[in-house]
């Protein structure tokens, strides 16, 4: 059982850790670095909740080791909206399309769609809604709310309808 | 749900992982993306006390154009298999297929060495693997072999692979240019293992086919070669096919089984459909040439 001593980047802030091997990064967040918005649904990869971008790309936390990210750059859902408490793209156009109930899988969907969207992450061009829509089927919602989320999808996919006041 | 203990180590070598995997008498696991390795950790169905994190090792990871033919290093992600200019050139079936694996997120993770070589049944990769008559390349501290795809595959999650080995690179031939693409499954939903499969390619020149390398998954217990229908292709015209026979023939090379998504029965009905359809389509893709 070995312990590691990892280094990296959450949300902007640099973290130094001592992990034990078998340490998920989704316990790791949770437990040591103190993000609870990555929800631990099934801790084998299949419900989505756990999401987070790691080095730009949304992955499951529960199917990463924490000794693997020595060196990488993590943002959680904790880290998407400004200092200022104005949210996020995703988060906003979440809301405003009434794309959560409970929420509890909403941060691993939050994070899924903020890694494809921002340009801060993606190399290629806004995504189409295809990809987008593909990609949440990476995700469970058990209060089966996918109306509304696939509504926030099509409107990120097609940003300019968000600011036309079309709510058609 | 948690694992239980275990030592990590991630070499920055082949030797000096070939070294602790022999080192360990199999007792350890090669963790390459972890997508399926960290599920079976987390539920306890597998218990090593080391991982070897393959993911520090340059090369193994990257696709390149090699000698008549295309070269994927095992620890190459998935999602950059669907992006690569070079699959996507010259033998696109792959990007077909990986795009088929799992989902977005797990696909960021995921392996295309890691999914070739667990040899899951319904997966995609082990099927276009042997499908296209790729050649697994093996490394031990005691040397280096290879190995037919088509000859990997002992059983479900079966393979030749000794404790000390490691796979190291996975050659696919290449295909003539304008060569047709046949990719079908039926899946309850995106991101599911197929109920059924189909992969492959079909060579043509001058009107016939020259060369057909075709493979069902979630047809048996490893991928199922459609040896009889590679044979009555070959030679043909598209046109002058009679898909149904053919599907017929397709089907006779497999032994599907019941589980708890599906019968036997269905998987054959279905494939036998799937087989026949991809066929008229590659037909149509032909025509429109």
């Amino acid at each position: 059982m070995s312990k590691h001593t990892i280094e990296l980047t959450i949300n902007g802030r640099r973290h130094s850790s001592d992990v034990e091997a078998r340490t998920s990064l989704a316990d790791f967040l949770r437990d040591d670095a103190g993000y609870t918005g990555v929800h631990l649904g099934c801790e084998h990869g299949v419900c989505g909740a756990c999401t987070v971008i790691v080095d730009g790309k949304a992955v499951r936390s529960c199917l990463m080791l924490a000794v693997q990210t020595h060196g990488s750059d993590i943002t959680t859902v904790e880290g998407l909206a400004a200092d200022d408490g104005t949210l996020h793209t995703v988060q906003q156009t979440l809301q405003d399309e009434h794309g959560l109930q409970c929420g509890f899988c909403t941060p691993g969907i939050v994070m899924t769609m903020a890694a494809l969207t921002d340009e801060s992450y993606r190399s290629q061009a806004n995504p189409t809604e295809e990809q987008l829509l593909g990609a949440l089927s990476g995700h469970i919602c058990r209060c089966t709310g996918y109306q509304g989320i696939r509504r926030a999808a099509k409107k990120l996919a097609n940003p300019v309808e968000i600011y036309s006041g079309d709510e058609s | 749900m948690k694992p239980a203990p275990f030592d990590y180590v991630a070499p920055a070598s082949v030797e000096e992982a070939c070294a602790t995997l022999a080192e360990a008498c199999g007792g350890a696991a090669v963790l390459a993306g972890g997508q399926t390795l960290i599920p079976l950790l987390n539920l306890r169905m597998s218990q090593p006390f080391i991982l070897v994190d393959i993911n520090n090792i340059p090369e193994l990871k990257g696709i390149t154009r090699v000698d008549h033919g295309i070269r994927i290093g095992p620890a190459t992600r998935q999602c950059d298999a669907v992006d690569s200019d070079i699959l996507i050139q010259d033998l696109p079936v792959i990007v077909e297929a990986v795009r088929h694996v799992g989902h977005h997120q797990t696909r960021n993770r995921g392996t295309v060495g890691g999914s070739i070589t667990l040899g899951e049944p319904a997966a995609e990769l082990p099927a276009t693997a042997v499908a296209l008559g790729a050649t697994i390349e093996i490394r031990s501290s005691q040397g280096i072999r290879q190995v037919s795809a088509d000859e990997f595959y002992l059983g479900p999650y079966m393979n030749v692979l000794e404790h000390d080995e490691l796979v190291t690179g996975i050659t696919f031939p290449g295909w003539p240019q304008g060569h047709l693409t046949i990719f079908r499954e039926l899946a309850q939903r995106p991101g599911d293992f197929a109920l059924v499969g189909l992969v492959g390619a079909l060579a043509i020149e001058a009107g016939k086919i020259t060369h057909a390398g075709l493979a069902w998954f979630g047809m048996g217990p490893t991928p199922m070669k459609a040896r009889q229908a590679e044979q009555l292709l070959i030679g043909q015209s598209l046109q002058d096919i009679d898909p149904e026979i053919i599907a017929e023939s397709a089907v006779a090379d497999t032994a599907p089984f019941d589980d708890q998504h599906t019968s036997a029965e269905y998987r054959r009905t279905v494939g036998t459909r799937l087989f026949a359809r991809a066929l008229l389509e590659a037909i149509d893709a032909q025509e429109a040439v």
